[in-house]
């Protein structure tokens, strides 16, 4: 079983370059449609039930708009 | 749940001010983290250039001085020298390193200054609108070679870990890109290698960071970043140049089989 995650983003500093989007190998992630108060529209969690809290979406984005949070196992590495 | 990736307090809450997609924000952080690893982050100081990076030293939690264009490498020299417990590193566009600096990079490596250069190759002058840079790939229309970069005009791209790999005081050169997470895992190693290199005393440390400009391109971010795969790579292919560590333990095993 693939572990659960979740993620957040930011939505002021989210500049919706869809590079997270492209970096999520589970399909969790896509752009919202109303823009944010930073005039961009910023990505959310789509299919939230397939995050496994990978943090490959963080590690692409350009703005560190992202926060990872995964379920508690042995081994796992802090921000790559 | 527990958080396993969150903003580094090397950065600071300022936002940054990149176009969406940018790879400076990806060297950025990169940097912070490594200077929060290794617990540096208060004796750091960032010589930031002249180009898009300008205002760095906002995004950046370490001390800052903005330098001249091009003349990164001397600031950092005279910093280095003058309070030698400090943490210096130039960060430096290509137009920066390449073009105007020219002088600066290759006599700071040559004198193996103990200084450490985080060189963005963007492949073109971003700050200025796009003009074509030493670095520019041949056939990349740029708005000076509006009909893409040819040699017969314009000269060869200039490959700068190779240039610089011949030097003596090279002491560790390694070219990473900022296309896709596996390579900006790889990325965040090397640089951490060239800090290290610094605090060891080793000498003149450079990593290269193959990095998107999706504005002055005129591309999405996702094409930016295959242009680095399909483009870039193949003309500045990704590895470690020059490495003291495994010279020195090249050498000592050269000594133990005499
Ligand atoms: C002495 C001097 N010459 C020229 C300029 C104009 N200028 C500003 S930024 C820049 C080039 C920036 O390109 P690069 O170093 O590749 O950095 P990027 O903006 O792509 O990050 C130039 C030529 C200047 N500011 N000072
Ligand atoms: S990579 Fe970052 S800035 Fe780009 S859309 Fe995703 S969260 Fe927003
Ligand atoms: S943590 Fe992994 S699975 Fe979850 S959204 Fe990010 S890239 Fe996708
Ligand atoms: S012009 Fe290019 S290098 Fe400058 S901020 Fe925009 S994307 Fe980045």
């Amino acid at each position: 079983m693939p572990s659960k995650g979740k993620i957040e983003v930011d939505i002021v500093r989210c500049k919706g370059c869809e590079l997270c989007i492209l970096a999520c190998p589970q399909d969790v992630l896509a752009l919202s449609d109303t823009f944010s108060a930073s005039g961009y529209y910023p990505a959310y969690m789509k299919n939230p039930e397939n995050c496994t809290g990978c943090a490959l979406c963080a590690i692409a984005c350009p703005d560190v708009a992202i926060t990872v949070w995964k379920e508690e196992r042995k081994g796992d590495l802090i921000n790559g | 749940m527990k958080i396993v990736f969150e903003k580094t307090n090397g950065l600071t809450e300022v936002p940054m001010r990149y176009c969406p997609g940018c790879g400076h924000g990806v060297a950025h952080r990169l940097v912070a983290e490594v200077m929060e690893e290794l617990g540096v982050t208060k004796r750091t100081v960032a010589v930031v250039p002249v180009g898009c990076s300008v205002f760095m030293d906002e995004y950046v939690n370490c001390d800052g001085i903005q330098g001249a264009h091009g003349r990164g490498p001397a600031i950092a020299t005279g910093i280095k020298r003058s309070k030698p417990e400090t943490v210096v590193i130039s960060y430096q566009g290509d137009g920066d390193l390449a073009s105007i600096g020219m002088a600066e990079t290759i006599h700071s490596a040559s004198r193996s200054e103990n200084i450490t250069i985080i060189f963005i190759n963007n492949a073109i002058y971003g700050m200025t609108g796009g003009q074509m840079a030493p670095t520019t790939i041949l056939g990349m229309r740029t708005t000076t070679s509006p009909a893409g970069r040819r040699a017969e005009i314009n000269g060869f791209p200039i490959p700068m870990c190779e240039l610089l790999s011949s030097l003596e005081g090279a002491s560790y050169l390694a070219r990473a890109a900022l296309d896709k997470p596996a390579h900006i895992i790889r990325a965040k190693k090397y640089i951490k290698k060239a800090f290290e290199t610094q605090i060891k005393g080793k000498g003149f440390s450079m990593v290269e960071l193959l990095s998107p400009c999706p504005t002055d391109w005129g591309m999405t971010p996702k094409d930016a970043v295959e242009r680095i795969r399909q483009e870039m790579i193949p003309r500045y292919p990704l590895g470690v140049f020059r490495d003291w560590e495994a010279e020195e333990k090249a050498k000592k095993e050269e000594k133990a089989a005499v």
